[in-house]
């Protein structure tokens, strides 16, 4: 009998987990008081840093205290492609433009950070010259020349040793790839990209082959930052980038900790944008989502760097206690339904699905007004030019399903009853999950039986990128979000509706809408230089966009993030999506 | 056929440590129906054991609430809750996504409180849930049940390479990753197959993996105990008559292994409504709407500090229904075995 009873006290021990497991949380549910008072005193109230700035304050010194749960994908300025790692690269690199250090949508504005001036722009858009400033140097003191930041912009062409970044300079100013990447470049300086040109150690200029009005952009992004020749450690630069910010690497252990000191040879006069406020800035690591909201409340840490909102456990007790101590600002991603044309050809049936949508019961599931955000009407976020919140072809804004116009479409569509469809969701994300289940829900009303299918969420590129595996798994519809990576249209919305952008692999145009009055219009934007006229562009995309019927956008995404009472100089800046500017940050009132 | 006495076996079983030595008494219910008219049969002896053991017979009871209650789950839904897809968001602050009233929004309306973030009714999800961890439970025990014996006496009688074939595949299995194996199998199912689509193919798969993985514990048992009754003296007067091997292994072995394996498939069903929950919490269970207790136990962890009675509630129904299936499952093997240590 041993076998069986060994059997047995597994199961009894099974069953005695299962109601440990109750105790545990019930005793978690009743002590959630502890600690309250400690985050509490000081905080600049609800909102208080979003549009403005919460606790001015000019006063130097003490730690900035970081926590986060996820390590950046990499710290090599190149390489970095998480949202936070731009915001936070600010600290030890600069560009030759930069996102001004205002609060809000003014955040968007790009300034000069190297260069003199935001750049001389030839008038056919085809070249920009920039001259760099005086004083700007190293962290051991040498100058920054034009030569660097060359060099700098030619790392992103060697995918091969230094993946993971975004590549729009390359594909702007190099569109067929003819050159090979600093570690295979042939010419003495390493310096054989043609469409840069350093006449000068204080002079650099772009030919572009073709004029693109985003590019101040990507000039932007850290990606453009310089990096010195013989500091290149290559794929290991992202352990220790040396520094042309205000501070430079201390220690970093990946998922552990990383600290950053006072950069000394950084010269604040050469520098309108960082403020440079803390003595010593700090990122601790920690698995534990939960536990660091904790953390965060009880004012053993001022924010979590990677800013993706307090977590539904905590969300209740923060807003309800700690109110003061929470912004909630908009992040500038859609989260939405797509409809692949491959596999729901009928835009009547497409619009019966955006009709008998419950766009309420969609907030709730995405967490409500406040951590799921705004009812979202159209796919273009209201940070962006163009964009118009209240454009709503489908009366999505009251909240309500309407069924009677969901059931006409079905009867235009050819199918009265209803059909059947497959919602493709990721797994690995509850709310969207919680998502699919409402959209299946509301959809059941108008006799549209849709079946949820819980994919792989790490093999996202794979499934759902694949317009093939789309149409052979029946994925009617598909649940997912789009944040831009940089503040315009085209960043937003070129890779979602431009038809020349669906791919066979790592898709994002789901949909494949190939409209080419949409393609002409995304040519037509991108030659424009100036923003509003760009914008306007824009808004004609988004609404032949609507009139498809391919997207069903349920919020304009909010976050509800935490903000110690510590904290001064503190402002969400919709340039990083929603998150703090780090680079104004200080600690000392 | 002949009725092997059961005085034969009874003094020198030579069960192994794996084996269940409750099986001298059972061959006479099936080899003589006579008899019972002067003593009492093996089962009734059991039936009477069982009868004194409260323990048992309170797991029994809970156990058959549970299945009529799986049984019955419209009607009961019907009378006491609201349809288990149905989404009550007027009872769920749209700020926090947690129920408006206190203890889990529970009330005469909702007996159980409702779901954080869509207000589906907890009560009629737990009343549908019993019937899917009870169905893949059962079905997985059944299948487990059939593969094991049959695998397990074709060891068990024939021996040699067989024996050591089958042997070492019931190592194998038993080493085997199980979870991992169901979770990577369920992500790549088609989700219509075989006539059945969405729940169904994921209610099938769940039985099979769950069944296949468990035969080994039942084949392991039923090998020993015929590898200890294979060369008894009816099975050798059985050959020595001139019994084919087939009938000698249907109606000379089976029989005495019928107890054992009623003991092992009682315990067994616990061990797979745990299963089928684990599975459930990690996604590989039932495709949603369907309500699954594990699946609630993980949308629970989201907001467990906010409504911590969502989780307990799920919890504990687990919790009761593997606590009652284990006593029973005491029971009936204490009353089996009359060698029993109680």
């Amino acid at each position: 009998m041993t076998l069986m009873s060994s059997q047995r006290r597994r199961i009894a021990a099974g069953a005695l987990l299962a109601a440990a497991t109750m105790v545990v949380t019930t005793a978690c549910g009743g002590g959630g008081e502890s600690g309250g008072d400690k985050g509490k005193g000081g905080a600049a109230g609800f909102n208080a840093g979003v549009n403005k700035v919460a606790n001015a304050s000019d006063k130097k010194g003490g730690e900035l205290k970081f926590i986060g749960s996820q390590d950046a994908d990499f710290w090599d300025p190149q390489r970095g492609y998480y949202g936070f790692v731009w915001d936070f690269a600010r600290y030890y690199t600069r560009q030759l433009v930069t996102f001004k250090a205002e609060p809000g949508a003014a955040s968007t504005e790009l300034v000069s950070d190297l260069a003199t001036d935001t750049g001389k722009v030839s008038a056919d858009g085809l070249t920009y010259t920039f001259t760099l400033k005086d004083g700007v140097t190293w962290e051991d003191g040498k100058p920054i020349t034009s030569k660097d930041i060359k060099y700098g912009i030619e790392r992103i062409w060697a995918q091969d040793v230094l993946s993971g970044g975004p590549i729009y300079l390359q594909q702007v100013l190099d569109p067929k790839n003819e050159y090979k990447g600093p570690y295979k470049d042939t010419s003495a300086d390493k310096l054989g990209l043609k469409a840069i040109e350093t006449p000068d150690d204080k002079t650099i200029v772009f030919k572009l082959p073709v004029a693109n009005g985003d590019f101040l952009q990507m000039l932007a992004m850290p990606a453009a930052s310089p990096v010195r020749q013989d500091k290149d450690t290559k794929a290991k630069y992202t352990l220790k980038p040396f520094s042309s910010g205000p501070y430079k690497w201390e220690s970093y252990t990946p998922n552990k900790s990383l600290k950053l000191v006072r950069n000394d040879k950084w010269d604040a006069k050469s520098d309108t944008v960082r403020k440079a406020l803390p003595d010593k800035i700090s990122v601790t690591f920690t698995t534990n989502a939960d536990d660091m909201d904790n953390r965060l409340v009880e004012g053993e840490y001022d924010l979590d760097i990677n800013a993706t909102g307090v977590g539904a456990a905590a969300r209740q007790k923060v807003l309800q206690q700690h109110k003061g101590n929470v912004d909630n600002p908009q992040t500038g991603f859609i989260r939405y339904a797509v409809f692949p044309q491959t596999v729901i050809p009928n835009i009547e049936c497409r619009k019966a699905i955006i009709y008998a949508a419950d766009s309420k019961s969609l907030q709730t599931a995405r967490g409500g007004p406040q951590a799921g955000g705004d009812i979202a009407s159209n796919m273009l976020p209201p940070a962006l030019k163009g964009a118009d919140a209240k454009a709503d072809p489908y009366g999505k804004l009251g909240g309500a399903p309407d069924l009677a116009k969901a059931k006409e479409a079905l009867k235009k569509c050819g199918k009265p009853d209803g059909f059947k469809t497959t919602i493709a969701v990721r797994n690995n994300k509850k709310i969207e999950i919680a998502t699919a289940e409402s959209l299946q829900q509301s959809l059941k009303a108008v006799g549209i039986e849709a079946q949820i299918d819980q994919f792989d969420g790490a093999q996202t590129s794979g499934i759902i990128g694949s317009p093939k595996v789309v149409k052979d798994k029946g994925y009617g519809i598909i649940i997912m979000g789009w944040g831009a990576d940089f503040p315009t249209g085209q960043g937003f919305l070129q890779p979602l509706v431009d038809g020349r952008f669906i791919l066979q692999s790592g898709n994002n145009n789901f949909s494949e809408l190939n409209d080419p009055a949409v393609n002409g219009l995304f040519d037509q934007a991108l030659k424009e230089t100036d923003p509003t006229k760009a914008g306007e562009l824009y808004k004609q995309i988004n609404t032949k966009v609507s009139e498809a019927a391919v997207y069903l956008p349920f919020t304009h995404e909010k976050n509800i993030i935490w903000r110690s009472s510590r904290l001064t100089n503190v402002y969400t800046a919709d340039a990083y999506n929603g998150r703090y500017d780090y680079a104004s940050l200080g600690v000392i009132k | 056929m002949t009725a092997p006495l059961h005085e034969t076996s009874a003094g020198e079983s030579t069960a192994t440590a794996d084996t269940a030595p409750d099986a001298p008494g059972t061959p006479e219910n099936s080899g003589a129906p006579a008899k019972a008219i002067e003593g009492r049969s093996p089962w009734q002896i059991a039936w009477t054991r069982l009868k004194r053991d409260k323990l048992a017979l309170a797991g029994a009871f809970v156990v058959v609430f549970l299945v009529l209650v799986a049984l019955f789950a419209p009607l009961i839904v019907g009378l006491l809750g609201h349809p288990p897809d149905e989404f009550h968001e007027d009872q769920i602050d749209p700020l926090f996504g947690t129920p408006i009233g206190s203890w889990g929004g529970v009330s005469s309306d909702f007996l159980f409180g409702v779901e954080p973030v869509n207000g589906r009714d907890v009560f009629s999800r737990i009343v549908y849930g019993a019937r899917i961890s009870l169905l893949v439970a059962f079905l997985a025990a059944v299948f487990a049940v059939v593969l094991g014996t049959v695998l397990g006496i074709i060891a068990g009688y024939f021996g040699g390479w067989i024996d050591a074939v089958l042997s070492r595949v019931m190592d194998v299995m038993l080493a085997f990753p199980q979870l991992l194996f169901t979770i990577a199998l369920v992500s790549v199912l088609p989700n219509e197959l075989l006539g059945l689509d969405g729940s169904g193919v994921r209610i099938a798969a769940l039985v099979v993996v769950i069944g296949f993985f468990g035969w080994p514990y039942v084949g392991r048992i039923v090998r020993g105990q015929t590898l200890s009754l294979r060369n008894r003296e009816y099975v050798e007067a059985a050959q020595s008559l001139g019994a084919g091997r087939l009938y000698i292994l249907r109606r000379e072995l089976l029989p005495n292994l019928i107890a054992p394996i009623t003991v092992y498939a009682t315990l067994m069903i616990p061990t797979n409504i745990l299963t089928e929950a684990a599975l459930s919490f990690l996604g590989a269970g039932v495709k949603p709407p369907t309500a699954s207790w594990g699946q609630m136990l993980s949308t629970a962890i989201t907001t467990y500090e906010a409504d911590p009675l969502f989780m307990v509630i799920p919890g504990l129904a687990i919790f009761i229904t593997v606590l009652a299936f284990n006593l029973f499952g005491d029971g009936v093997r204490d009353a089996l075995d009359p060698k029993g240590s109680r």
